[in-house]
């Protein structure tokens, strides 16, 4: 056994996504001295990066605009099961984020002195403002990055993976950590934690999310006795990309495309379908996420779908002037790859790309647990059953400052930190090397294979009920101690470490959909179609002994955002 | 008969501890050499170490790595269905197989 590394901090920020980020910046320049730790490099990983290019926010700068407009139209998308005091403070503080932003030069896309936005789905007016090429995730986290670096007081490291939370006295005390560049555990003191680990895409086959995006977040904190909210809504991305393989691309490339050109969603017969699910696009682009989802893949049951089981985008109604306008650099990028807009439709499918659950927090981003906060999309309940196009940037930017601002008042209201207790977990880091070792690559693989089939946009009690007993032999065959070693980069454990947070996550989104017997948002049952009145219900889930218990808690009413 | 990719791939933990060992892949036209190498982990050997974040989307930029001599990404490099070489960046301190440490030294973990 390697000894443990000790570290001590006021704030430990766990994740470097722009969350976590804007986190640290906040903590730091209000006195604190900042750990900022990521399990794969700082501020390369999360979803942040794999951003392509809007963040709503209302700005006002193009049209006239106010958050409550914003908030408005975030409560629609939501299906009724928004907390409003959340979905409130990312609509009223987006603006400031954005604007100090701006400040810290990361290049918002602008027209004669003005920053632009871009109308997308589900928002009244033109909202979201960007960065070109495809570069609002890229941009956002370098810049956020570069001032971290800048700021005193904020010691940064990558290769940190979380194992637990550690406790004392029910306080929330810092966390154990496996190096995995050395293979030796780590022991963080802090005297507030915020948890800023990003959503669970990790899970599903197919995702837009980076690969170190597994729920990690939402287990540590239910381990910790934090309770989550929302689990069973999944956002799923109708237009991931599918087909020709593409190198070099994100999946999600094709939604800017939309914002600014329109194009054709076409059926495996090249016929415009969309208006058989209530949405007549004509050529724009207005059909919400969870509503796109549902008709692609009703299209490919029916028998309909594209060669490779999704459905036809086509821009082929554009000039190659046009398309050169609107995207410059990526039409070459795109004819690497052999594709040509202007000749061909390309294929596109849905793509795990965002949870709307996540750990619930009021809105200071206190978790019901002393000294353990979240921010960005670890914060579950902004967003109800459904989140609008451009929310998840602006909620990370606000609820990462938000949470940075309270775990400095409360380092402030501090005198001394508690001593974290980190037997139990370094007790699990001291395994030895299994002989008869699955392979853990193959069992990731088999868990997203299980979600991705029967726990994806379309459930049933059948495909619930099956997952939910795959999961448990997967959960069987990894046991409770770790494979690998204690070694340099052995995956074998990271994987392990993963699993163990993965197999939880899974069967919590998987009991939470099952329990939940109606079809709403991003939620839908195919043997219970319709939103009934009576599930305007919050579903709650807490570790009890080691055991998953859900209870329902009334949805706030939808006040009528103001004017 | 499918065609096949042989990536030969430096394993070991440093520089002068460790080999060269090849991989058959099987090939499909459009995978990136990334794809081969998370294939190779799931059907044989998961504890083929390298570095990456996003999925072959060329946005985290950490599976650079050294493909035919060249200095390149994984994710924006074709797969061929002939003999590659995959080695570890040449200029940076090896951690394992494949992964370098490419931190900046104020991004790691200060060991004490």
């Amino acid at each position: 056994m390697i000894e443990p590394l000790l570290a001590n901090t006021d704030v430990l920020v766990i994740g470097s996504g722009a969350a976590g980020m804007y986190a640290a910046i906040e903590a730091a320049r209000s006195g604190c001295q900042v750990m900022l730790i990521d399990r794969s490099l700082i501020g390369r990983g999360g979803a942040t990066v794999m951003a392509q290019m809007t963040v709503a926010v209302a700005l006002g700068s193009q049209a006239p605009d106010h958050w409550s407009h914003h908030y408005h139209d975030t409560l629609m998308a939501g299906r009724g099961l928004c907390n409003e005091s959340l979905a409130r403070l990312l609509c009223e503080e987006g603006p400031a984020c954005i604007e100090e932003m701006d400040t810290w030069g990361v290049g918002w896309a602008r027209k004669d002195g003005r920053i632009t936005a871009a109308f997308a789905p589900g928002h009244d007016r033109p909202r979201c403002v960007y960065v070109d090429f495809l570069k609002t995730g890229p941009a956002v986290s370098k810049t956020l990055r570069s001032v971290v670096n800048k700021t005193t007081g904020i010691s940064r490291s990558g290769d940190l993976c979380i194992v637990d939370l550690t406790k004392s006295d029910g306080v929330v005390t810092g966390a154990v950590a496996w190096h995995v560049s050395s293979g030796a555990p780590v022991v963080i003191s802090a005297k507030a934690t915020i948890v800023a680990t990003g959503g669970l895409t990790r899970l599903y086959r197919r995702n837009s999310g980076s690969a170190n995006m597994g729920g990690d977040g939402y287990a540590i904190c239910l381990r910790a006795g934090a309770p989550l909210i929302d689990m069973e809504f999944v956002q799923f991305f109708p237009i991931g990309h599918l087909a020709p393989r593409l190198i070099g691309m994100d999946p999600i490339m094709w939604d800017p495309f939309r914002y600014k050109l329109g194009g054709r969603l076409l059926n495996g017969r090249m016929e415009e379908f969309t208006q058989n699910y209530g949405v007549p696009e004509d050529g724009r682009y207005i059909i919400t996420r969870d509503v796109g989802t549902y008709a692609i893949l009703k299209e490919v049951e029916a028998g309909r779908g594209s060669p490779h089981g999704g459905a036809y985008l086509s821009f082929q109604h554009c000039s190659e002037a046009a398309l050169r306008e609107a995207f410059g650099p990526v039409i070459d990028r795109l004819a690497k790859n052999h594709i040509d807009l202007t000749k061909m439709p390309i294929e596109v499918a849905p793509i795990a790309h965002y949870h709307m659950g996540g750990v619930a927090a009021n809105a200071y981003m206190e978790t019901e647990v002393p000294g353990l906060l979240v921010a960005g999309e670890a914060v579950g309940g902004a967003n109800g059953a459904n989140r609008l196009s451009g929310n998840a940037i602006t909620e990370a930017l606000v609820f990462g400052r938000q949470a940075g601002r309270t775990a400095a008042a409360r380092v402030k209201a501090m005198r001394t930190s508690v001593p974290p207790d980190a037997r139990e977990t370094l007790d699990l880091l001291r395994g030895e090397e299994r002989k008869d070792m699955p392979n853990t690559a193959e069992m990731l693989e088999a868990l997203q294979a299980i979600m991705a089939d029967d726990v994806g946009p379309l459930r049933t009690q059948t495909k619930l009920e099956r997952a939910l007993s795959r999961i448990d032999q997967i959960d069987a065959a990894l046991g409770a101690r770790p494979f690998g070693v204690a070694a340099p980069f052995d995956l074998t454990r990271l994987d392990w470490l993963d699993l163990r947070n993965m197999v939880m996550v899974a069967r919590v989104v998987a009991q939470a959909a099952l329990l939940r017997t109606e079809s709403r948002g991003a939620h839908q049952r195919e043997d219970l179609p319709g939103m009934l009145p009576e599930w305007r219900v919050n579903q709650v889930v807490r570790l009890k002994d080691g055991c998953i218990e859900i209870s329902r808690m009334p949805a706030a009413p939808i006040e009528v955002a103001a004017q | 008969m499918s065609e096949i990719a042989i990536l030969k791939i430096w394993r070991g933990p440093d520089k002068t501890a460790g080999c060269f060992e090849s991989y058959e892949v099987p090939y499909e036209p459009g995978q990136s050499v990334l794809d081969g190498l998370r294939w190779i982990r799931v059907h044989k050997d998961p504890t083929l170490a390298f570095r990456y974040s996003c999925i072959n989307a060329n946005a985290c930029k950490e599976c650079m790595m050294e493909i035919d001599g060249e200095t390149i990404y994984a994710c924006t490099t074709r797969l061929e269905p002939r003999n590659m070489t995959v080695e570890p960046l040449g200029n940076k301190k090896l951690v394992r197989d494949l992964v370098t440490e490419i931190a900046p030294p104020q991004e790691r973990l200060r060991q004490k």
